[in-house]
């Protein structure tokens, strides 16, 4: 498959009053023509830093490129200048916010904050530019679009709005199209109409997704693959089922036995101990060890590097390295690694 | 079923009575809450259902209809010393932790202002005890008291926000969206705490949420609110075995689940208002089908509903 995006070594650090804050430390992934990634984590997991640093969204005077490339299309987007990359921006990578309520201009009728990016990325006239908005209102499933271009976002329910903040991202055909927690803010409802409408969308004209949220229900919905982060790192990263059903951080084992499933008998919830790593200081080792019950002598002391599970599937667990003691991961992680062919827990054929 | 704690009847919450933008809010909802139970509250935003925590506990005056609290009416006439009796025993956790905590009090002040208003510590060093057993309760330490909100995390906040609703032992809480605001593997930590708490304390609970699988988990009954009424009320493994109201499945079926196998095959329904066919003036009520499992329906559909109940 054809590389679109390539992160490499990515480091990012914040220049604050308390000193040096590493929200980023050492990321690597590639992005793929046409698939969703989902990146999942905590607040504080750099996420959206994540996601900014490509966009180029973060404040310049604190905000500070340690190491690593962002590569593409052959160019390095770290390097870029403000004018380049306004290039780039919302014509080759289109972001989705988190807050319909927030990211539209409450003093502009919708329609000029959709042609905005025509007018200003290709060489349209205005008339031409409100058919495509139309278009585009009518692609996201906007009842009687020509009336609409005159509304505000106020006239707009939530999921209105992130149906039009969506028509505007895809404006450009982006090749790229980062959505940051864009249905977090939504009912159950509205948010499956936002996910199937994305996906139908991402069919039509081919885009690459990132997708970012801590639901783990909405990745298992719209992922192909899913990479999973904590303290400024990706700590494993597979395709939707190998994160699903043959975790193997035991972060991501944390993660996936904290949810309550719908069948699951009223025994206590677990929940993952204490809270996330100060990124002032980052902790030497493995940065999750000190919230682990599976935690090494070696996880204190050095940074697991990649272990490689599969093809596809890879983590940053000292738990996989040849010498390490064997553990048994949670009870409801055993049962979706059941389903697994590969896993060690694997049951035959699945159900 | 053990004893009724709290009875809300026809409770009706309207805004801008007679203009031409009135809302009804919550428009005539009945239920009772049991002691020592958990009745979770579903439904989307702007359906009712956290006005209807907020009238339950007198935030707002009801338009008409009745909150009685062992007996008692919570909307009648009261004394002030009435009020406060009755403020001591109901409580409210609010969804945001960040906006619900004064910036310029300090930890022990927040925590300890239920304490002053009923008169409860005899002195300081009481006082001070009282704050500092509370903040272990919810997990955090005495070194805590002297901070200021902005100091804490968002779940760390939410403990207090606890604290805070616990400070004057009160029987019955309303938590309001209480975990909606924090990250996934906090929200385990606040619910497992919520849980310990009621099972120590005895407490009642109202927990308003729309994230339906963490109100599966820690409700014994739910409700579902659509458009300022109640359309099903049942046990809460009932209620997602068999949900009966076409608004229920339709919500059931939308929740995504941490399953990549279950949503590559998951079917969504929806829901119309338009379907049921009512006619002009028919009786649609609550109904109960099966034991303790009711519906929102017209006498038309109660019949169908039940002869499809006994065949399950």
């Amino acid at each position: 498959m054809e590389k679109i995006l390539q992160v490499k070594d990515l480091e990012l650090s914040f220049n604050t009053f308390a000193g040096e804050v590493k929200a980023i430390r050492g990321v690597n992934f590639d992005l793929y023509k046409g698939e969703t990634l989902a990146i999942v984590g905590e607040s504080g997991s750099g996420k959206s830093v994540t996601t900014k640093s490509i966009m180029r969204l973060l404040p310049e005077h604190s905000a500070e490129f340690k190491n690593g490339e962002i590569l593409f299309g052959g160019r390095d987007l770290t390097k870029l200048s403000d004018k380049e990359m306004q290039k780039i921006r919302g014509k080759e990578i289109a972001m989705i916010f988190q807050d319909p309520m927030t990211s539209l201009n409450p003093t502009m009728p919708i329609g000029r904050q959709l042609t905005e990016p025509l007018l200003k990325h290709q060489k349209i006239s205005k008339a031409e530019a409100k058919k495509v908005a139309i278009d585009l209102l009518r692609l996201v499933g906007m009842p009687k679009p020509e009336l609409r271009m005159k509304q505000y976002p106020h006239q707009f329910s939530g999921g209105q709005r992130q149906r039009i903040v969506i028509a505007i991202s895809l404006a450009c055909n982006p090749q790229i199209l980062i959505a940051d927690e864009p249905t977090t803010a939504l009912d159950v409802t509205i948010q499956a109409q936002i996910l199937e409408l994305m996906k139908d969308l991402q069919k039509k004209i081919d885009t690459s997704i990132i997708f970012i949220t801590h639901d783990l229900g909405v990745v298992a919905n719209v992922a192909d693959r899913v990479a999973v982060m904590y303290g400024g790192k990706i700590v494993e990263i597979g395709t939707v089922d190998e994160i699903f059903y043959n975790p193997q951080h035991p972060y991501t084992w944390g993660l996936l036995s904290s949810m309550p499933s719908l069948d699951a008998a009223d025994e206590k919830l677990y929940a993952i101990p204490g809270t996330p790593p100060d990124l002032l200081s980052p902790p030497k080792g493995d940065a999750f060890a000190l919230r682990s019950e599976y935690a090494l002598q070696i996880d204190m002391e050095q940074n697991p590097p990649f272990f490689k599970v599969s093809e596809t599937h890879y983590a940053a667990t000292w738990l996989l390295h040849p010498d390490a003691p064997r553990v048994e991961p949670p009870a409801t992680v055993i049962e979706r690694m059941k389903k697994f062919p590969g896993s060690r827990y694997y049951e035959g054929s699945r159900v | 079923m053990a004893e009724k704690l709290l009875e809300i009847k026809n409770l009706k919450q309207h805004f801008n009575v007679g203009k031409a933008n009135e809302v009804r809010a919550v428009d005539d909802i009945s239920f009772d809450i049991y002691r020592g139970e958990t009745l979770g509250l579903v439904g989307e935003s702007g359906c009712g259902k956290s006005t209807t925590g907020r009238s339950i506990i007198r935030l707002y005056d009801a338009t008409s209809g009745d909150v009685f609290f062992e007996g008692e009416n919570v909307h009648g006439k009261k004394s002030k010393k009435d009020l406060k009796k009755f403020n001591r025993r109901m409580q409210m956790i609010f969804q945001d932790p960040y906006a619900s905590l004064n910036p310029r009090m300090k930890v022990m002040d927040i925590v300890a202002e239920g304490i002053d208003i009923h008169g409860l510590a005899k002195n300081q060093a009481e006082r001070k005890k009282m704050v500092f057993d509370l903040l272990e309760t919810v997990g955090l330490n005495k070194e805590h008291a002297n901070r200021y909100p902005h100091e804490f995390s968002g779940g760390q906040r939410q403990r207090l926000g606890i604290a805070r609703a616990l400070a004057v032992d009160p029987e019955f809480i309303i938590a309001d969206e209480p975990i909606s605001a924090l990250d996934v593997s906090i929200q385990a930590q606040v619910v497992n705490l919520l849980k310990e708490l009621q099972e120590e304390k005895g407490l009642t609970y109202l927990f308003i949420a729309h994230d339906l699988s963490m109100v599966k988990y820690i409700s014994d009954r739910i409700g579902v609110m659509y458009f300022g009424k109640l359309v099903e009320l049942a046990p809460a493994d009932e209620l997602y075995r068999n949900p009966m109201h076409p608004y229920t499945q339709s919500l059931l079926s939308a929740i995504p689940l941490p399953d990549p196998d279950y949503e590559r095959n998951r079917v969504r329904k929806s829901y119309d208002p338009a379907s049921h066919n009512y006619t002009e003036g028919e009786d649609v009520r609550m109904r109960e089908i099966t034991p303790g499992h009711f519906v929102q329906c017209s006498e038309r559909e109660f019949e169908s509903l039940k002869t499809a109940a006994a065949h399950i």
